[in-house]
């Protein structure tokens, strides 16, 4: 099977010429102590904590969306009970972090983060507003297509995973070098599309992402 | 044993990016020593040697419950380098033997996570056993001296280059 992984040095994305490691990575077969996971108590989560709109005494401005999906590992068994933390702009495309100054307005009641643990069937539920765009340095007239990040640890610690769910049809995605650092078979899953059956009428539009756990690619030779 | 390989469908990663430290916050440890852990301080510098400020680095020394009972998941902590690229965090280690604990690091320009190992020994007898035991024993010294954490005055100093001189091995995990 392919590696559906970007590669580690990736030009167009500037970042990566001074922070890709030059060598390529070591094989090495995953330890016993990688074939388990961090646990974390349930009692550590309340509902607020899923909701991006109720982090504050206000509502913040924007497009309310519930983003939701399941966490599967490779080979479709629902990843239960299982941390995703989430992080994103407001609808203006500013973050709410000082190292963002990003001409856009801040949003007072929006921080812009959240966590779960996922169910007993492996769905996770956010409800948010739509992120914006924003301008970045990497080239000229850069933007990063709206994008919510994902951060998710799964059953296994070989497994985890850190990554970005963009929006299906935002057309920054085909200058985002980001993005297009992923193989382009491979594209597609990192593209969350609308969902009726998870809109709530007159609440909120839903957006449907799956996420798929794994570890890394199989040696030519097979294992 | 191995984890399992990839199937058509697994999600890719993507970097972390600038913006995650107040969202994981909630998960990054205060550094607090107790019984049996060893303090393990260092820096992450790039290509040219330069800091690294905004690198998230994760540990995973599984642990049962019981273990640090503070943490908020046994066996695993959290901290972002400083703005010095500084980081400190504890790994368990009986007086008597060697410890290995799993590092994940993140940051802007990274776009999958690093994965490597600190291997800590109060000496080079010690941690080479270890090495040995976990499959590694046949890559060659300057790379794996890379994954040793060494003690001065009591605390053991491990860095991250993440590229060119010294740079720290890392693995794909299979």
């Amino acid at each position: 099977m392919a590696d559906p992984n970007p590669p580690l040095r990736y030009p167009d994305y500037k970042s990566t010429r001074l922070r890709a490691p030059a060598r390529t990575p070591f094989p090495l077969r995953v330890s016993e102590r990688e074939l388990s996971a961090p646990v974390f108590r349930p009692s550590l989560f309340t509902p607020a904590d899923a909701d991006l709109t109720r982090q504050s005494n206000g509502e913040p401005i924007g497009q309310r969306i519930i983003v939701a999906g399941r966490v599967l590992d490779a080979d479709g068994r629902a990843v239960r009970g299982s941390l995703v933390e989430i992080w994103q702009s407001n609808a203006a495309g500013r973050y709410a972090h000082n190292v963002d100054q990003h001409n856009a307005p801040l949003d007072p009641h929006f921080p812009g983060f959240g966590r779960l643990l996922t169910d007993d069937a492996g769905w996770y539920r956010f409800v948010t507003i739509r992120p914006g765009a924003y301008p970045w340095s990497n080239h000229y007239n850069a933007w990063r297509p709206a994008h919510i990040h994902f951060s998710l640890f799964g059953s296994c610690y070989a497994h985890r995973l850190v990554t970005q769910m963009y929006f299906a049809g935002d057309p920054l995605l085909e200058l985002d070098p980001i993005s297009k650092s992923v193989p382009e078979e491979a594209r597609d899953r990192l593209i969350s599309n609308f969902d009726l059956s998870l809109t709530e009428e007159g609440v909120a539009l839903g957006y449907r992402f799956d996420i798929v756990l794994g570890g890394s690619a199989e040696t030519p030779m097979g294992l | 044993m191995t984890a399992k390989p990839k199937g058509p469908g697994v999600t890719p990663s993507q970097t972390i990016g600038p913006f995650f430290h107040e969202a994981l916050a909630w998960a990054c440890t205060p550094v607090a020593s107790d019984g049996d852990d060893v303090r393990v301080e260092g820096v992450v510098v790039d290509g040219h040697g330069q800091p690294v400020d905004d690198a998230l680095l994760e540990i995973w020394q599984p642990a049962d419950a019981a273990a640090h009972e503070g943490r908020l998941a046994a066996g695993f902590q959290r901290v972002a380098t400083d703005a010095a690229g500084r980081f400190a965090f504890t790994v368990r280690k009986d007086p008597e033997s060697a410890a290995v604990a799993h590092i994940t690091v993140f940051a802007r320009g990274l776009l999958r996570g690093l994965r490597t190992r600190v291997y800590v020994g109060a000496g080079p007898s010690e941690v080479g056993e270890l090495l040995w035991l976990d499959g590694l024993g046949d890559v060659p010294s300057p790379a794996l001296a890379t994954l040793v954490a060494v003690a001065r005055d009591g605390v053991y100093r491990w860095d991250v280059r993440l590229q060119g001189d010294g740079e720290t091995l890392f693995f794909e995990l299979l």
